[in-house]
């Protein structure tokens, strides 16, 4: 059902937890299944130097935010913002068709950090 | 990696008692019943033990047991058989909230073609209420349907009581008044015994008792009149037609057999086992709590929610450690809604904690449940610990 990646990333999920020292915080929630996905983005240098997240949601919700954290580390707000969806599915190889929105709750949590990023840093 | 099995309400492992009286009528005893040659003979004594065996685990007669292809057709048959039978004599049908998906489907399918259908609550206890069902009744009611014991939670219904209340109102002249129950996660866990229950028709089907999947039993009270929903040939007395599949008959008669000469301690190590898994689970892991009735249920099953976590992901981390168990709360097609079960037991829609039911069978052993007890706490840390919902909630708590 689930892809060995997905699986990986429910068992040891990479970057997990609030981030203290972070400089912008976003959130996603699934109105419909109630997921709720917080990320936390730390900015140097015009670049993304960390991210790390908080969930409550399915497998692919875990992994899909678990493999975004790994996937916009060095890139800069402009190049992350370019993320789609899609994207995160395919770093987790595939997901059951009915568990795709899973990666756009992830990459909605990742806009909604970019958004909050203060001006000076971006 | 060790192997842990505990979703044996989901199906068991056939006994290999229950393979070994399956496999002669495969390659060696492979005539039809119908047929009068020694072949069809033999095909047929088969089928009329295995029919003595399960009417005599549920004291019935065995011509008031008809084989067909399992618990989703018996419901289907019982259901959509009275209401073809008796709907010009009312079209009415009194059912609970949380019964199996065959029960429902069915009954909503007759609902769509103008019956009116009365849902049963279930209260926090997941119980249905007696008051409830003589409230319900009506002049009209054909039908009461409501299962002996949940699938989800384990909880027994008051189906005695519902027997008594039924027979009152046949006495008094409501002929047509009818009482079926899905017993199919009560048998071989609970005594089940036909009269005892005052029930018109009952559903069983072998994959819960450690016999094979795609054969089940209605049972049907002498005198009562159903419909058929399956035509063809002149099989099961006019009731269902279709070659009898006589390896699965042999299976579940021997499974009946088992099950009623082994039920008491068989009933007695699931209740310890399961007793001693609840304890643990309370003991070792905070926010979590119990759903359904503590002393009226079924032994073997214990299901649970556990705060700030969603089910399916404590399920799957299960699963990779290699214990199955299932989730009353798994998203399906973007809905992480809990299950109809759970709702009717007033659960909130929200997903603000998951649910997983644990269901142990005869060979579930200590060092088994001991491994799960080992493995769950860590797991369920883990999934907490990555939950906004679990920070907000000892943010709240340190104020
Ligand atoms: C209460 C109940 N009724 C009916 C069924 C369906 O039985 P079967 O799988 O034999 O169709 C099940 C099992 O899934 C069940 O738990």
């Amino acid at each position: 059902m689930y892809s060995p990646t997905v699986l990986a990333h429910l068992d040891q999920p990479r970057n997990a937890g609030a981030m203290e020292d972070a400089v912008s915080r976003g959130e996603a929630t699934n109105p419909v299944c109630g997921d709720l996905l917080h990320l936390y983005l730390k900015i140097d240098a015009g670049r993304i130097v960390a991210a790390s997240f908080q969930a409550q949601g399915c497998p692919p919700t875990i992994a899909a935010a678990s493999v975004l954290t790994g996937m916009i580390e060095g890139l800069t707000p402009a190049q992350a913002r370019n993320l789609a969806p899609a994207d995160v599915t395919r770093a987790l190889e595939y997901l059951p068709r009915n568990k795709e929105h899973c990666c756009v709750l992830a990459i909605d949590a990742l806009r909604s950090a970019l958004a909050a990023i203060p001006i000076e840093m971006v | 990696m060790r192997r842990v099995y505990l979703d044996n309400s989901a199906s068991t492992r056939v006994d290999d008692e229950v393979v070994e009286a399956m496999l002669p009528y495969f390659t060696e005893q492979y005539g039809n019943a119908s047929s009068t040659h020694q072949w069809g003979q033999h095909a047929k004594q088969a089928i009329e033990d295995a029919r003595a065996q399960v009417a005599r685990l549920l004291n019935a007669q065995p011509t008031e047991i008809v084989f067909l292809s399992g618990g989703t057709e018996s419901d289907n048959l019982a259901i959509k058989g009275i209401a073809a039978a008796h709907c010009s004599r009312g079209r009415h049908i009194i059912t609970s909230a949380f019964e199996h998906p065959a029960v429902l489907a069915s009954c909503d399918q007759l609902e769509a073609q103008g019956f009116t259908l009365t849902r049963l609550p279930v209260y926090r206890e997941g119980i249905v209420r007696l008051k409830d069902v003589r409230a319900a009744l009506t002049d009209e009611t054909i039908l009461v349907t409501v299962m002996l014991a949940n699938n989800e939670i384990g909880t027994i219904q008051p189906i005695a009581e519902i027997g008594a209340l039924v027979a009152e109102r046949r006495a008094a002249g409501q002929r047509h008044l009818h009482l079926h129950t899905d017993a199919v996660q009560a048998v071989g866990k609970i005594p089940v015994d036909v009269k005892q229950l005052g029930v018109d028709l009952l559903t069983f089907t072998a994959h819960k008792i450690h016999g094979p999947k795609g054969v089940g039993a209605l049972y049907v009270r002498r005198g009562v009149r159903i419909t058929s929903q399956m035509h063809g040939g002149r099989h099961e007395r006019d009731r269902r037609a279709g070659t009898e599949s006589v390896p699965l008959i042999a299976g579940i008669g021997k499974a009946a057999e088992l099950a009623r000469v082994h039920m008491d301690e068989r009933a007695v190590h699931m209740r310890q086992l399961r007793d001693y898994l609840e304890a643990q689970i309370i003991e070792r892991i905070p926010d979590v709590s119990r759903n359904g009735d503590a002393e009226q249920r079924v032994p073997g099953v214990a299901n649970f929610n556990f705060d700030f976590v969603e089910g399916e992901g404590l399920q799957i981390s299960l699963d990779l450690k290699g214990i199955a168990v299932s989730t009353g709360s798994a998203c399906s097609s973007g809905s992480t809604e809990p299950s109809h079960v759970l709702l009717a037991i007033g659960l909130p829609r929200d997903s603000g904690h998951g649910s997983l039911r644990f269901s142990l069978s005869k060979d579930t052993t200590r060092e088994e449940i001991d491994y799960v007890i080992e493995t769950l706490p860590a797991i369920v840390e883990k999934l907490r610990k990555i939950s906004p919902r679990t920070k907000k909630k000892t943010a709240e708590h340190a104020e």
